[in-house]
């Protein structure tokens, strides 16, 4: 189902839409919010919150301002940031800078992941590690340009042009 | 910028990542409507984002899809209230559907049950029309048959049982004008099977002398046994035999059944 179907279906408030769109999207958003919060329980809630908040907010999102998918992102970001900071799990967070998403297969969920997705998280973990530390800070942590750039100690210019090769090189694997 | 160089600057990886700023997200959901080639590099590095995350999320319990779902179902009223709504339409659709599909069923039903009453009712009128023709036929006969009884210028001879049949009688109306005679064979056994009745005009004097005038062909099949024979011109007495099927020259004077005198 492409985004322009699923909307469809999601502006007529059908139930239906609400399964097609949480299968489609609560993996990508849990594995998101799995990275900014340690915490399996908490990322739960969160994950709840999220979807609670896109459902009641589907009328603000605006399609001239883009994806159906990056503005449920944020909303997914955002959401878990709002969790920390009430939660004063700010330091914790910083002292887990050397995490990142790969790191989720490290738990003891690894035996219930799908066969399906074993292939791609094994190619993802044969990118350069520079790949890795690249998306896991731009897309699931959300920092900018400016602050991965601090972060890596790279050149502004090349953050955007690593994370292109990166994402070509997934592309590539899975002919898209 | 050329959509290739925004395509090769990776700011559309960064736009579905939701890193740019208001401006440069405009700018860009600007372009891609206009440039399929665009908005299908952005639809593709969508994908691959969305599987890489997908692949890593954690194990997340069914239960908490239900969790959801029954949260949205409290608070936000506005689902609950919309749906019975829509299914309300629905099922007015549906009901109406069924209600037509019943309707044409009960419409069909009815246009059979229709066409078998007017069936029965031609092969009614049919067998009516039948009845009519015969009835008419009979009070005709009937008619007729009580003309020649009524008739006066006709005699009529009562012919009485004899010995082979004591209880055997019949009436023969003749009319000395016309010659016409007709014979009434009521009171007659039904023959047996080959065999006929015969009458015959008889003279007494100077010696017996037998005339067939007729045979009751058809006994079974006259109804009202009135059997027309053939004219009569003189005659002192009428005589009835049982004789085999065509008749006889003479009579058979053992199976003379009924005799009269004029």
């Amino acid at each position: 189902m492409s985004q322009d179907e699923l909307l469809v279906l999601i502006y007529k408030k059908d139930e239906r839409a609400f399964t097609h769109l949480y299968d489609m999207y609560s993996k990508s958003l849990f594995s998101v919010i799995n990275v900014l919060i340690k915490n399996r329980e908490e990322a739960e809630d969160v994950l709840q919150e999220v979807f609670v908040k896109i459902w009641k907010n589907i009328d603000s999102y605006n399609e001239g301002k883009g994806r159906f998918y990056t503005w449920i992102l944020n909303i997914a970001r955002n959401t878990s940031i709002d969790k920390l900071r009430s939660k004063n799990f700010n330091n914790s967070q910083k002292n887990l800078s050397s995490d990142n998403f790969v790191n989720l297969l490290d738990d003891s969920n690894k035996l219930v992941n799908r066969i399906d997705t074993i292939g791609i998280q094994e190619f993802v973990k044969k990118l350069k590690p520079k790949c890795i530390e690249i998306i896991d800070l731009l897309f699931f942590k959300g920092y900018t340009q400016q602050e991965a750039s601090e972060e890596l100690a790279l050149p502004l210019g090349t953050i955007k042009t690593q994370n292109r090769n990166c994402i070509n090189d997934l592309r590539n694997y899975l002919k898209v | 910028m050329e959509a290739q160089e925004y395509i090769e600057s990776g700011i559309l990886e960064l736009y579905v990542y939701g890193l740019l700023t208001e401006t440069e997200n405009l700018e860009i959901a600007e372009l891609a409507k206009k440039n399929p080639e665009v908005d299908q590099e952005i639809i593709a590095i969508e994908k691959a984002i969305v599987a890489l995350s997908s692949s890593f999320s954690p194990f997340h319990s069914v239960a908490n899809f239900e969790k959801i779902k029954a949260r949205l179902e409290l608070k936000h009223g506005k689902v609950v209230e919309m749906k019975p709504a829509s299914n309300w339409s629905q099922y007015v659709g549906w009901a109406a559907a069924v209600l037509l599909l019943l309707g044409l069923g009960y419409q069909t039903l009815e246009l059979t049950k229709t066409k078998e009453a007017i069936a029965t009712v031609g092969t009614e009128k049919n067998k009516i029309q039948r009845d009519y023709a015969f009835l008419d036929q009979q009070n005709k006969e009937t008619e007729k048959n009580l003309t020649i009884v009524r008739d006066i210028k006709n005699t009529g001879v009562t012919l009485g049982g004899q010995a082979v049949s004591p209880t055997s009688f019949a009436k023969v109306y003749w009319n000395k004008d016309t010659k016409t005679t007709y014979i009434d064979a009521a009171g007659l056994p039904k023959p047996p099977k080959g065999m006929v009745y015969q009458v015959w005009a008889l003279k007494l004097s100077p010696v017996l002398t037998p005339t067939s005038i007729g045979l009751l062909d058809n006994f079974e099949g006259n109804n009202q046994k009135i059997f027309a024979v053939s004219q009569t011109d003189s005659a002192e007495a009428f005589g009835i035999t049982l004789e085999p099927a065509g008749g006889s020259l003479t009579p058979t004077m053992t199976q003379l059944y009924t005799l009269g005198k004029v």
